[in-house]
Parts: structure tokens; C-alpha cells; sequence
């Protein structure tokens, strides 16, 4: 079995009891991690490396950094 | 899926790859680091080099953490295992060769080493099997190190003991930024360590060494805006510390899990295979919780190992003072069937991931 050592996968919580959560990798199959290292709720998302949360995904940042880039892109800068 | 659709959108690509190329400069040479394996892949696996014009450089740093254990440290989790001790560790760490020999050598010798996804593996089989001495092999960056250091918190049975070879990616960084043959003019930070550490600890790259640094995260568009966002940064010499990577990396970190690791370890001079010993880069178990440490408990001690074996050069493609293709063992004795160096062994190694993207990996899932 490999794994990526930095290398964590979002997945959306589905139920929490205590430090051990359930949640979706988005196949549909719903696996057990644990969530001692962060506060979260039924429907977030986290980054799950190595069967442990490590953050909590933020979707109005990650909408923002689209926004970002698109805003990136379209203004015409002086660079040239 | 439909998330990481719009992070890949090639349109939006090219487009970038066209601002890069406005942006960066004309005449003299660019080279831009990262320290993360997951990086080198991204770039890697969608050609990201391809896009850059000849003079902007992206090379690859010490990111991968199974890597750059040192052989040493190998040679003591093979100590452990003909100390009748189970050693548990992930995957990745079980071909990475030691002086003589790899764990998974000592493994078809007939010793027990067991391949786990996570340190609660290691907790359950201690508790399933508590006749038997049980120790893991905590290999890892701050991305991996929280998880180690919670379950220690949990005080986890009396018969599994840690092997600590947890690193630290910031002072690696200042060793890199300090080599003046490398001549370094940016740096891309590794997106999930900065999960947890936050961007303070890349504060001194800007402010001591003006050094653009960007957290970037590992979409093929993450990668593309981080470069362009440190050559804009060039551009205008107004060297900053940004971070592209908003939707994971906040700017103080997981301070939960800071506190945690803060809470087990202390930082101690840590000895890196290929790059020698890096002053306050690596965890040690604080002195309250020595009864975990493997060391202690069953009188392991390998002071110096064989890092480099003849003819590797790991030790020049962990900095990225050469590409894996100009090592003469690179794909002819140096294979991921069988590796001379551990860069070809990780999955996160520059030189296995180069080894996959020329489709000769046979392990390759991707």
C-alpha cells in the first residue's frame, strides 16, 4: 500500500461522535477518521491525511480564490 | 468532482501560462523551489515545466519526508524488529534503504513488519495483541506529526512504543535559501504542512533573505498562480509572503494541533539523509513521555548509517542541484522495481515520481 505523505484528500462529514467521525470521500462510501485535531460540524468539509482531519475546508474561500483568479486574468495590468 | 473540474479548467491554464510568460523576465534565469512531493507530482503529472518559458525554473526540494530519513534511523527500526519487536510504519517507508539493508528486507528475513494507513492501526494491533511489543515508525512532516502526537496524548497502550523521525519543513527551507551555488529567487510552500503551521514560520524567507514565498495548493491552477503570483512579485521587487491556498491554509494554522504537537515534542538538530544535520528541524519526545520512546525502551541506538550508497545521487536531487535524469543510475541500475537511492522509493521521491510519468512504474495507479 502507498500513501502520500502530504498528500490529504476532502472529504464531507456525515456524523461525529466524539473525536471519531464519518465521512465521504465522495464515492459514496462512508469511512471512519478521526477529528481530534479540529471543530467541525455535520456537512463540513475537511482535508483528511493519514485517517486524521487536519483542517476544515473553507467553501466561501475556496469560491473566493476562483473569483481570484478569474479577477487575475481579466484585468489588463501594465506588466507588459 | 465538479470542484476539482474547475480547478483544472485547461483554458484557464493556458491563459495563465500566457500571463507567466509577460510577466517573467527576459534575460536573466528563474528558479523557483518547492518542498513538497505532491507538488513535484502535480507539476509533473500535467507538465507544468512545459507550460514556462526556458529561463523560469521549478525545481524540487527536500518535500518528500520518507526521503530524507536518515539511514541511521532505519537501521534502528531493523534493530527493533530482531529485538522481537513489531515494527509498524507506513507503506512507503518499507523499501527505503538503511546501511545494509531495508525493513522490508528484514521482513523476507522473517521479522515482523506491518504496513499500516495510520498510527491508530498501530494503537488497535498494540491493544488487539497486548503480549506483544509493538513500536511505529512516525515518518513525517507537520502534516503527519499532529496525528502521532494525539494519539500519545490519548496515552496508548504500554506496549507500543514511537520511533520519531518526524521533520520539520521551515528550517530545510533556510538551509536551501542558504546555499549560495543553488541561488534561489522564490519559493513555493507546501500547501498541507501549511495546514497546520500557518504562514508565520515563512515570515524570516521574506523579511531576512527576500525571498518571495507563496502557499500554494495542489490543483495544476494552484501551482500555475502560485508561480505567477512570486514573478509578479519579482516583477516588482516587493518580495512577499502570499498565500494562493485561502480555502485550506489560514494564516495562524491549526493551532489545536499545534498545540498538541507542542505538547508531546520538543525540537531538537535533526540529521537528514543527503543533507546532513539542520539545526532545531526535527521532533523528540518530551522527557515526560520517554517511557514511549523506542530508544529507551528497547536500547536502539545507530549514531551514523550509510545515507548515500555508490554512485546514488540522492543527496543532489533531494536539493535540486540536479534532475533525477542526469543521475547515471536514474532508470538503469536505480529502478522502482528495484531502487539504489530513496528517492526512488517514496512515492513522493522527484526521482520515482519522474520514474512514473515515463511510464515504467509498474506500481503507478495514476
Amino acid at each position: 500500500m502507498l500513501m502520500n505523505m502530504c498528500l490529504a484528500i476532502p472529504a464531507k462529514i456525515m456524523s461525529v461522535k466524539a473525536d471519531t467521525a464519518q465521512v465521504d470521500f465522495g464515492e459514496g462510501v462512508l469511512r471512519e477518521v478521526n477529528v481530534a485535531l479540529v471543530k467541525v460540524n455535520v456537512g463540513d468539509y475537511v482535508l483528511v491525511h493519514a485517517g486524521y482531519a487536519i483542517q476544515v475546508l473553507d467553501e466561501k474561500e475556496a469560491l473566493e480564490t476562483l473569483r481570484l483568479w478569474n479577477d487575475i486574468l481579466n484585468v489588463q495590468t501594465d506588466e507588459k | 468532482m465538479t470542484e476539482k473540474l474547475r480547478f483544472r479548467n485547461p483554458e484557464m491554464a493556458k491563459h495563465v501560462a500566457e500571463k507567466i510568460k509577460a510577466i517573467a523576465p527576459k534575460e536573466e534565469n528563474v528558479k523557483i523551489c518547492h518542498v513538497c512531493g505532491t507538488h513535484e507530482w502535480t507539476i509533473t503529472h500535467f507538465g507544468i515545466r512545459s507550460l514556462l518559458p526556458n529561463n523560469v525554473e521549478v525545481i524540487a526540494g527536500p518535500g518528500c519526508p520518507v526521503c530524507i530519513v536518515p539511514a541511521s534511523e532505519i537501521d534502528e527500526a531493523i534493530q527493533l524488529t530482531s529485538k522481537d519487536v513489531t515494527v509498524t510504519c507506513f507503506g512507503d517507508v518499507l523499501r527505503v534503504p538503511g546501511s545494509a539493508t531495508s525493513l522490508l528486507d528484514a521482513k523476507a528475513e522473517g521479522a515482523d513488519v506491518r504496513v499500516v494507513y495510520s498510527v491508530a492501526d498501530a494503537v488497535r494491533m498494540a491493544k488487539e495483541e497486548p503480549r506483544r511489543d509493538f513500536a511505529f515508525f512516525a515518518v513525517g512532516f507537520e502534516t503527519t506529526s499532529p496525528s502521532t502526537a494525539v494519539e500519545i496524548l490519548a496515552k496508548p497502550p504500554k506496549n507500543l512504543c514511537f520511533l520519531v523521525s518526524h521533520h520539520l519543513i521551515p528550517p530545510a527551507m533556510k538551509l536551501l535559501v542558504e546555499m549560495e551555488d543553488l541561488d534561489l529567487n522564490g519559493f513555493i510552500a507546501p500547501g498541507h504542512a501549511s495546514t497546520i503551521i500557518g504562514l508565520k514560520p515563512y515570515e524570516v524567507f521574506v523579511k531576512q533573505y527576500g525571498m518571495p514565498t507563496v502557499v500554494a495548493g495542489f490543483e495544476p491552477l494552484d501551482v500555475l498562480f502560485g508561480i505567477y503570483m512570486i514573478l509578479k512579485q519579482m516583477h516588482a521587487h516587493e518580495p512577499r509572503l502570499e498565500n494562493e491556498y485561502v480555502r485550506a491554509v489560514r494564516w495562524e494554522g491549526n493551532v489545536r494541533a499545534q498545540e498538541v504537537m507542542h505538547r508531546i515534542f520538543d525540537v531538537v538538530d535533526g540529521n537528514w539523509r543527503g543533507l546532513g544535520l539542520i539545526p532545531s528541524s526535527k521532533f523528540t519526545l518530551k522527557k515526560e513521555f520517554a517511557a514511549y520512546d523506542a530508544h529507551r525502551k528497547h536500547g536502539v541506538k545507530v549514531e551514523h548509517g550509510v545515507d548515500i550508497h555508490y554512485g546514488c545521487r540522492c543527496h543532489l536531487v533531494v536539493v535540486g542541484k540536479i534532475k533525477p535524469t542526469e543521475c547515471p543510475l536514474f532508470l538503469k541500475a536505480c529502478t522502482p522495481h528495484k531502487p539504489i537511492g530513496a528517492c526512488m522509493v517514496s512515492s513522493e521521491g522527484t526521482c520515482r515520481i519522474w520514474a512514473r510519468t515515463a511510464n515504467i512504474d509498474p506500481d503507478a495507479s495514476n
